[in-house]
């Protein structure tokens, strides 16, 4: 009931056309949002009020009216979920952090929106950080990063290991970027972790990451119908094609990347998280077509991830040279919910050696396992 | 006398086609045949407005005449056969796309878009409201989804192909009067809505701001490269 009261004042108050507030105003909202965002999950645990709709209350309309704009369409806040609007780099300018800090944070910034300045050093394809972290990766339903900076380290299935926040993003690189992570400890490194950091402002470090509203790109519910390659490719032809081409390869201006590529050599490889079906269904249901995020339906979001994982792209860098043993291998953490190593029109789809760009299989240094027991011979 | 010039001239011609040719990728096959001299006989019919060397011309309380000169062909094209079907409504433009056919229509916008661009020029606006346009043309203003205009228009705000226009160094008050078509519903020829679903999260301001701003900036010709 509650909730439906602050929905029916959200409504009024968006019609309104409020002045873009100032930036003082923005920074000074933020600073309340963050701290309204901290105090809702600090009352949320020891009052364990997970299911009374009173606990809408406790996100004020302003936060609610912020989030509406930043994911227009998108399911509100549900009672105790945690709920964080990361500072903007109008923040960054206005905050007492050192020149220096700031210097580093707006390179992070610089490098996770124009990634291609790393082409043929550490990017192998037409991608940028933000091609699918959407909105300089502070927007929910996008997979915003703030949480990678305060739920690492932590095991993840993936590798099977305990990853810090910069091989959180050297796995970015590895498979959405076909590419060759900067160093551990680099600068470019360092600035990245910088910029996650920055946007986790006042968030608690170990925050639950299943109570993070709209933390990655939430699972949609399973289609009614069987996801299909022919009504994918209908829909992909309608409302994507024009950006993303009808080969899918993208659009460029100038030589410079415009719009990204799906899938071919210039996409990011089979080892991406966003090869997967549920994450790509989620990512076009919340993100896509560009400026019009949850106007295709469910069904349709789920049917373009399934034309659009029919097609091929970079090997997976994990590759062993046998794509039945490479699916089986990484099958219940991965590849489960890809179509790599499924036959598809008469071929098995990642049945080839084709890296892409890239002149290697296996970025150096990065797949590799970690051990904590102390009994390793090797830790470095 | 007159005829010896021509040939050279004509080559001339050829090469501006087969560079328009080579660059725009995506421009209609059509276009290719294009007859730049013929443009440039139709063009006539748009000078008065669009001014001889295409740059457009805006007058205090009127309606602002668009730069045309070094905009992307197939964009051109596709304006006037909207204007002429009516998928683009303008009292002023329908009567004279009327007038055209086909090839003139390929013709015209093929001799505007070798035309080179109107540069950018200083706005009387303030530093803050230019400031402001500028965030929203580069990096838009996510917290209101409202996307950068370079996301989809391309380095420099150029364009990109034919179906996104170059809008650096265009009229402010022409990109003021598109926005704000865009966001009231009036125009509506924009592939998958996807400008008038950004102009619709656009207020006032951000419209003012965005149109002073890009009307400062100059970009390479997107159809020569």
């Amino acid at each position: 009931m509650a909730g439906y009261a602050i929905r029916a004042e959200l409504v009024k108050e968006l019609s309104m056309n409020k002045k873009n507030p100032s930036t003082t105003h923005r920074l000074k909202h933020a600073t309340k949002h963050l701290a309204n965002g901290v105090a809702l999950a600090v009352l949320a645990l020891p009052l364990a009020a997970w299911a009374t709709p009173a606990e809408d209350a406790a996100v004020p309309p302003e936060t609610l009216e912020r989030l509406q704009g930043m994911a227009p369409g998108a399911p509100l806040p549900k009672p105790g979920q945690f709920v964080h609007i990361p500072p903007t780099m109008e923040d960054l300018e206005a905050s007492s952090l050192h020149p220096k800090l700031k210097e580093t944070i707006r390179r992070g910034h610089d490098l996770f929106t124009h990634t291609q300045q790393l082409r043929g050093k550490n990017v192998f394809n037409d991608m940028n950080c933000s091609s699918c972290h959407m909105g300089e990766g502070r927007l929910p339903f996008s997979s915003p990063v703030w949480p990678a900076a305060v739920v690492l380290p932590n095991f993840r299935p993936k590798n099977g290991h305990v990853n810090s926040l910069e091989e959180r993003i050297a796995g970015c690189f590895t498979y959405s970027m076909n590419g060759q992570p900067p160093a551990y400890g680099s600068d470019d490194m360092l600035a990245l972790a910088a910029y996650h950091q920055w946007l986790a402002k006042g968030v608690p470090m170990y925050q639950p990451g299943n109570t993070m509203y709209g933390r990655g790109y939430p699972k949609l519910a399973e289609p009614e119908l069987k996801p299909d390659v022919a009504r994918g490719q209908a829909v992909y032809e309608a409302k994507c094609a024009l950006c993303h081409s009808a080969d899918g390869s993208g659009r460029k201006q100038n030589g410079k990347v415009v719009f990204p590529p799906l899938w071919g050599d210039n996409s990011f490889n089979w080892g991406a998280g966003i090869s997967r079906l549920f994450t790509m269904a989620s990512f076009i249901k919340h993100n896509m077509p560009l400026g019009q995020p949850n106007s295709l339906t469910e069904q349709q979001a789920w049917d373009l991830a399934q034309y659009i994982d029919s097609q091929e792209r970079p090997q997976d860098p994990r590759y062993t040279g046998d794509i039945a043993e490479t699916r089986a291998l990484y099958e219940a953490t991965f590849h489960k919910d890809t179509l790599y190593g499924t036959e598809f029109e008469g071929r098995i789809l990642g049945d080839h050696s084709n890296t892409g760009e890239k002149p290697f299989l296996k970025p150096e240094g990065v797949l590799r396992s970690r051990d904590f027991s102390g009994r390793a011979t090797n830790t470095n | 006398m007159k005829t010896t010039p021509r040939p050279a001239h004509a080559a001339k011609l050829r090469t501006l086609v087969a560079g328009i040719t080579l660059f725009a990728a995506s421009t209609p096959a059509a276009l290719m045949a294009a007859d730049l001299e013929a443009g440039k006989a139709s063009a006539a019919l748009c000078v008065a407005c669009h001014q001889a060397d295409g740059t457009g011309m805006a007058v205090p309380n009127g309606e602002p005449w668009p730069a045309l000169a070094g905009m992307d062909a197939g964009y051109l094209l596709k304006q006037l056969q909207d204007f002429k079907a009516g998928a683009r409504t303008n009292a002023s433009m329908q009567p004279f796309a009327q007038m055209l056919n086909d090839e003139q229509m390929r013709n015209v916008a093929a001799y505007y878009a070798s035309l080179p661009p109107r540069a950018g020029t200083p706005s009387q606006a303030s530093a803050e409201l230019l400031a402001h346009g500028e965030k929203l043309a580069l990096r838009g203003d996510w917290d209101r989804y409202v996307v950068a205009c370079v996301s989809c228009h391309g380095p420099g705000n150029g364009g990109v192909g034919s179906d996104f226009p170059r809008i650096a160094g265009q009229l402010p008050e022409y990109i003021k009067a598109q926005l704000i078509a865009y966001r009231d519903g009036s125009r509506a020829n924009d592939p998958i809505d996807l400008m008038s679903a950004i102009a619709q999260r656009m207020t006032d301001h951000d419209i003012e701001a965005v149109s002073a701003w890009l009307g400062t900036q100059s970009a390479p010709n997107s159809s020569r490269n």
